[in-house]
């Protein structure tokens, strides 16, 4: 029994366990034991009640999601397993340190999606710039391959299944995980209608899962240790640990695997070391850059899907991103916007040509020539590119930050159109 | 049918479709860029919001995209409600932020979706205020003008282009709003139906070139329902003119053939119309003392007098297959029944007759091009189609998506939902089989392909006919392709709709044969498997827009182009008339100089100079199709109606106008209608003519509908340059239209409207305010009358007795730019044009010792020429292509033929290697799925 399944195997001082040392560590065990005891709809069955959600950003129930894939004999033969390790979320960092730190417990939760789902061939899709990563798992796939534990009949089980790593050109919006398949396929990485969604009519047409590094790393832990432990280990509402990350001027920026429920504070002032010295909390973006701002007042909350929900922010991939009291918010959303507006695929009208106008405001309130009527404009476009509004969720994201900025932190943008550009500079 | 409501008004919409399409449908505005009603919805401009409420109780609503929902039973939805409208004015500010705003300058002004949507939107003042996104533009060949300033990236073009037409030389480049659509680099479109870019882009981003060199405003053309003189396909269109002049070309909706859609040469063709070899003047080509021979133009008086002067004795006529009804018919009653011979070569006619006999045969039914599309396999027998019909090309490239459509249901996914459908599908196809010298256009989605000879190809057909039914006539064929024969077999009777295409072009009647009885052992199969009687899908199409109403007209008597010929050469005519027909391109060159040898007094009648009529003796101007009201059988056997454009300047007439009984001062005293009606009189396979004739009086009020806008400009100043009284309006006094801007337009039948608009909808995207339904049929439109009536006996097999050509094995190929003669007279699509040339394949240019662009001599024992080679991967072994072009007679080479390498020189080479640069030979197999 472990309560940090996810890192339990990880020490960044040294290699990652080969996959001896990760048997060693009753590593497959998990897998092993599935083939030899479990049908596919007892795994099914134990990953819904696990209560696991989706650690990409989105938080969607793990089993659920699982469930849409048509089974049973009328079923398409051929499905697949795409793993989204596209991690390009500004201030995410999280899934790196579990395929730098530990990729034999990435394997192992692939084996054990796909054969939930009966898929036999899985996908990788891994950001380009993950060169360490991509080292590292064609590493480990060859070694499983070697000990039989991917391939044909896999350990006699009779199932098949195949790896494929795949590194990514590189954009944002394949993280959206519809512009994924796109990009999978070779084709331009926009995102698809849904519906119908991926399980049903995915990669190359055929049902499939895309699920996050991170999720699929819960899985051996659900298996190995079960149900009720794996419950057992959220303090709040949800079931698990979730790795989250501090950036920015605090004392210890990092990573750590944290149970779901702890206190925000625990993180920031225990792992992260708090603030540098001379600097105070400000604000901080509590899932990556796609979500809203919570204040210093929201330290006592827990890292609760629902909770930070209830706060008016998201989780999402459980990375904050802090600022400080003499950092300028309005520099850090216009940074961000530049990102996400160069980040659009260029699909859909809002997005397209909504964020490259948000953008240009930024740079105008930064240098200087900023006017009342900008913050209009910015303010408009909140409901504009809103969620339901735009083809996919990357400009409703771009909002979030955005709107809880022009909320929180209205005297700043103000102060920019008085001051005739950026007072922090002056 | 569900009920939906809709600002508090309910509707009776069909539940398959999305909401967007319904609220068309219903006649409702809703402002929309990426949809497209032939492409469906991707979701990608957002202009289409709409308010959608849960229930009666949901005062809240939420956002949705109108074309990416479901027109579900009970929706209730608001167009008006202020969050929607505030939303789509969102839309269009932001769309416009980077447009540059030069509507005065820009091509698309006046007919400009863009416009009207900014409009329907209600954005009026502009807030962005940084510097707009710029981008370079591309020259994309002669056809389209690229200006991607105006670009608002609603993506109809990549979708039109590549996924409707298959295409693959324009792509959505770049990223965010910098996304560009354009080549990988500068250079010609390639794809045949490029020009359909200029109306499927909502802007004047993609505008017609050849437009652009005598450009004028859509409100300021004069314009009126015609019909595609490119081929037999029938393809209805609306061109306009401005001083005279033929401007431009545009579709014209119609349901069962065209839809939204032409081909190059339909659209590019008609500035043959503007070209300088144009027959203007009435020519009277006689010795004049010590001169010599010389031509002398006459007045139109003097030209008719001179007609009737040297058409007094025993006078003969040759039709024409590119003529209307009308001139056929007037030809004929001038010369006589017995004295009326064929226009089309006698192998032509004699397929063209067996085609008709077939079609007329119970059980085969020829289906129209919406039909075609429908078709869940398709066996393509030698007809190049995307070369010679090429919109019924573009309609078996959607067939072979009726595999996606099956598996798109069985998913529950609306078919509307065209990425997700496409993305579903991947490159699932329905099969399309295709028999062919060499490979075609179509073989990236053909699910199977063979090459060979159109000897070999009778030998396939015959062997799939007797895999269908044991009991048909043994072929005669040394060949046996018997392996492949079943599996096509197996497809073809495992199909729903299944669909046997072919054409003329081959000049083969064996093929037809042998086709016709592929077509009968599969409808015989298919009444076996069956309680109701299903027949089969036949159609062959046909090279130019009369070959069938000709070879129809032909059923009722006269004679073939070679007695004709053999008259004249024997000097046993008095004065032959000649209708709208280069002969040289009809029959051997050797066979028409004998007839000339007899110095029979020649007079042709025609729109360009050609090679023969430069040796008649009296050469008069006829129209063109936009210059004459006109009547014109397509493949089917459909009678349409062309209108009257414009009255052209000079002597310019409709060649019956010349044929029939002339009054020196009122001028022709028979009008084209009675023609017709006698021909329905005289012949009950024509009388469905005058149900055509009676849809034509669509007059209400006494008022005809207008040929000109109620925008036209400049009418009592156009001609100030020359007088100063304002003109009067040319009379029209046979037809439902004027010459005017007076009037009301669209009376009661839509085909009739001379072109497409509505209030608020100045593009041609107004036609689906003229729909009964998104897709359907024109309000109380005229579709044309079938002359086919499906009555005839059924058949037994035919004897099919191929007998193998001497000498190396050759087959003829049609170029879409080119291969037609009036069309070739464009200056654009001379641009895109080649000079004749032969292929052939690897293997026998290895064995012949030429090179690729080499010369190679194809030699006859009476003709022989050098022709520029093109080594083929996809060819036949042992044969010898042959692209005739307007250089090389095709009758001329018939007959046992052999080839020989030239000695080559390097700058031959050199230049032919030019040459072949600009042929686009696009024949590659579907990539693996």
């Amino acid at each position: 029994m472990t309560d940090l399944p996810l890192t339990k195997n990880i020490d960044m001082s040294r290699a990652p366990f080969d996959i001896g040392q990760y048997r060693q560590a009753q590593g497959y065990d998990a897998v092993l034991q599935m083939f030899k005891d479990m049908a596919p709809s007892d795994v099914l069955e134990m990953v819904k009640n696990s209560g696991l959600k989706g650690r990409g950003g989105a938080g969607f129930p793990t089993g659920l999601k699982w469930s849409f894939v048509p089974s049973g004999d009328d079923a398409p033969k051929t499905k697949y397993l795409v793993v989204n390790a596209d991690e390009m979320e500004p201030g995410t960092f999280k899934d790196r340190l579990l395929l730098e730190g530990d990729p034999h417990l990435l394997l192992e939760g692939m084996l054990i999606a796909a054969y939930t789902i009966q898929a036999n061939t899985a996908y990788i899709f891994l950001r380009g710039e993950y060169l360490r990563a991509e080292k590292l798992l064609r590493e480990a796939i060859a070694q499983a391959h070697e000990q039989g534990l991917l391939g044909k009949n896999i350990q006699g089980s009779g199932f098949d299944l195949e790896i494929i790593l795949h590194t990514s050109a590189g954009r944002y919006i394949c993280g959206e995980e519809t512009a994924l398949l796109n990009a999978l396929e070779g084709k331009r990485a926009n995102p698809r209608a849904k519906p119908p969604f991926p399980q049903v009519s995915g990669l190359w047409g055929k049902p499939t899962i895309v699920n996050n590094v991170e999720t699929l790393c819960n899985l051996p832990g659900i298996l190995r240790y079960g149900v009720d432990w794996y419950k057992a280990l959220g303090k709040g509402g949800d079931a698990g640990t979730k790795l989250c990350g501090v950036s920015g001027r605090v004392n210890n920026p990092g990573c750590w695997e944290l149970a779901l429920g702890t206190p925000i504070r625990e993180l920031l002032e225990d792992k992260a070391g708090g603030m540098c010295a001379g600097y105070k909390l400000r604000g901080f973006l509590p899932g990556g850059g796609s979500t809203d701002f919570l204040l210093p007042e929201h330290l006592d909350l827990t890292l609760d899907y629902d909770v930070i929900g209830k706060a008016g922010s998201r989780l999402a991939t459980g990375t904050m991103i802090v600022l400080d009291d003499q950092t300028c918010p309005v520099g850090m959303v216009g940074n961000l916007m530049r990102f996400f507006s160069h980040e659009s695929c260029g699909w859909c009208t809002p997005c397209r040509d909504g964020l490259p106008w948000i953008d240009e405001i930024f740079q105008r309130l930064e240098k200087g020539g900023g006017r009342a009527e900008d913050l209009q404009i910015l303010t408009d476009h909140l409901e504009y590119l809103g969620p339901g509004r735009t083809f996919c969720a990357l400009a409703p994201g771009a909002m979030a930050p955005l709107g809880s900025a022009l909320r929180h932190f209205r005297e700043d943008f103000d102060a920019h159109i008085h001051s005739g550009g950026c007072p922090w500079r002056k | 049918m569900a009920k939906i409501s809709v600002d508090g008004v309910e509707y009776e919409v069909n539940p398959a479709n999305n909401l967007l399409q319904e609220c068309l449908s219903q006649g409702l505005d809703l402002p929309y860029f990426c949809w497209h009603p032939c492409m469906g919805s991707v979701g990608a401009c957002r202009q289409c919001a709409v308010k959608q409420y849960r229930n009666a109780d949901d005062k809240t609503g939420t956002v949705v995209m109108a074309c990416m929902t479901p027109a579900s039973d009970g929706s209730i939805i608001s167009i008006n409600d202020k969050q929607a409208t505030d939303f789509r004015s969102h839309v269009i500010e932001s769309l416009m932020i980077s447009h540059p705003h030069d509507c005065p300058v820009c091509e698309e002004g006046g007919e400009c979706h863009l416009q009207d949507m900014t409009q329907m939107s209600g954005h009026n003042y502009r807030r962005y205020d940084f510097k707009k996104v710029t981008h370079r533009n591309q020259d994309l060949g002669p056809f389209i003008n690229h200006e991607m300033n105006r670009c608002i990236a609603c993506y109809r073009c990549v979708r039109f282009y590549d996924d409707y037409a298959g295409g693959t030389d324009l792509a959505a480049l770049g990223s965010h709003h910098h996304v560009y659509f354009g080549r990988h680099e500068e250079g010609t479109l390639e794809n045949e139906f490029s020009g359909n870019l200029v109306e499927v882009c909502p802007t004047g981003v993609f505008t017609d070139k050849t437009f652009s060199a005598h450009y004028t405003r859509k409100w300021d053309l004069q314009t009126a329902p015609s019909v595609c003189a490119g081929c037999g396909a029938g393809c209805n269109t609306t061109p306009g003119e401005r001083y005279g002049t033929l401007r431009r070309i545009v579709n014209r909706y119609h349901h069962d053939l065209n839809g939204y859609f032409l081909c190059d040469r339909g659209r590019f063709g008609y500035d043959a119309n503007n070209s300088t070899q144009r027959v203007v003047e009435t020519l009277f080509r006689h010795l004049q003392g010590e001169d010599g021979e010389v031509r002398k133009a006459l007045t139109s008086t003097e030209a008719a007098r001179q007609l009737d002067a040297m058409s007094s004795g025993e006078l003969i006529g040759i039709g024409s297959p590119r003529a209307s009804l009308e001139s056929n018919m007037a030809l004929r009653q001038r010369v006589g029944t017995q004295n009326f011979f064929s226009g089309m070569s006698d192998a032509q006619l004699s397929c063209a007759t067996e085609v008709i006999a077939l079609l007329q045969e119970p059980g085969l039914n020829c289906p129209d091009i919406r039909t075609l599309e429908q078709s869940d396999c398709v066996l393509v027998v030698n007809e190049d189609i995307t070369n010679t019909s090429a919109r019924m090309a573009l309609a078996l490239r959607q067939a072979t998506r009726n595999a996606a459509t099956a598996m798109a249901q069985s998913a529950r996914i609306p078919l509307w939902q065209d990425a997700a459908v496409r993305e579903l599908a991947q490159h699932s196809r329905s099969p399309l089989i295709i028999l062919s010298p060499q490979g075609t256009r179509l073989d990236d989605v053909a699910s199977d392909t063979f090459l060979g000879t159109v000897e070999q190809q009778i030998a396939l057909v015959e062997g799939i006919t007797y895999a269908i039914d044991a009991d048909c006539p043994a072929s005669t064929s040394s060949f046996n392709f018997d392996a492949q024969a079943a599996s096509i077999a197996k497809q073809l009777c495992a199909a729903t709709r299944p669909c046997i295409v072919s054409g003329i072009s081959a000049e083969s009647i064996e093929l037809i044969r042998a086709t016709g009885n592929l077509a009968r052992a599969l409808r015989e199969y298919r009444h076996r498997q069956s309680e109701v009687k299903l027949s089969v899908d036949l159609c062959f199409a046909m090279p130019e827009a009369n070959t069938m109403g000709l070879a129809l007209l032909m059923r009722e008597g006269g004679g073939s182009l070679s007695s004709a010929l053999s008259i004249l050469g024997k000097g046993a005519a008095d004065a032959a008339i000649v209708l709208e027909n280069d002969l040289y391109r009809r029959a051997a060159t050797e066979a028409i100089d004998a007839a000339l040898a007899g110095n029979t007094p020649m007079i042709a009648i025609d729109q360009l100079h050609n090679g023969f009529n430069a040796k008649a003796h009296l050469l008069l101007p006829a129209a063109s199709m936009a210059e004459q009201g006109g009547t014109w059988v397509n493949y089917e056997g459909r009678a349409q109606h062309s209108y009257q454009v414009f009255q052209p300047e000079g002597k310019i007439r409709a060649s019956y106008e010349w044929l029939v009984p002339s009054n020196p001062v009122s001028g022709p005293t028979v009008h084209g209608d009675t023609l017709l009606e006698e021909l329905a009189a005289e012949s009950a396979n024509f009388a469905p003519l005058l149900e055509l004739l009676s849809s034509r009086t669509g007059i209400a009020a006494l008022m005809k509908s207008p040929r000109q806008s109620h925008r036209y400009s400049g009418r009592t100043a156009m001609h100030a340059n020359e007088h100063v009284h304002e003109t009067k309006q040319a009379q029209d006094p046979h037809s439902p239209l004027s010459f005017s801007m007076e009037g009301m337009l669209l009376q009661k039948d839509a085909s009739l409207m001379s072109a497409a608009w509505a209030p608020a909808w100045n593009s041609n995207q107004a036609i689906s305010k003229f729909q009964e339904e998104i897709n359907g049929e024109l309000k109380q439109g005229n579709k044309g009358v079938h002359l086919l009536a499906r009555d005839g006996a059924q058949r037994p097999y035919s004897k099919v007795e191929y007998v193998a050509e001497e000498g190396i094995a050759k087959y003829f190929i049609d170029q879409l730019f080119g291969s037609e003669e009036i069309s070739a007279a464009s200056p654009a699509i001379q641009a895109r044009a080649v000079p004749a040339y032969a292929c052939i394949s690897h293997e026998l240019a290895q064995s012949l010792g030429v090179q690729q662009h080499g010369l190679l001599r194809l030699s006859t024992n009476r003709y022989s020429v050098e022709l520029p080679v093109l080594i083929r991967d996809r060819i036949a072994a042992q044969c010898v292509g042959i692209y005739c072009g307007s250089d090389v007679s095709r009758a001329d080479l018939t007959g046992k033929l052999s080839v020989a390498a030239v000695a080559q020189d390097s700058n031959v080479l050199a230049s032919s290697r030019a040459m072949f640069s600009s042929l686009v030979i696009n024949d590659t197999l579907p990539r693996e799925g």
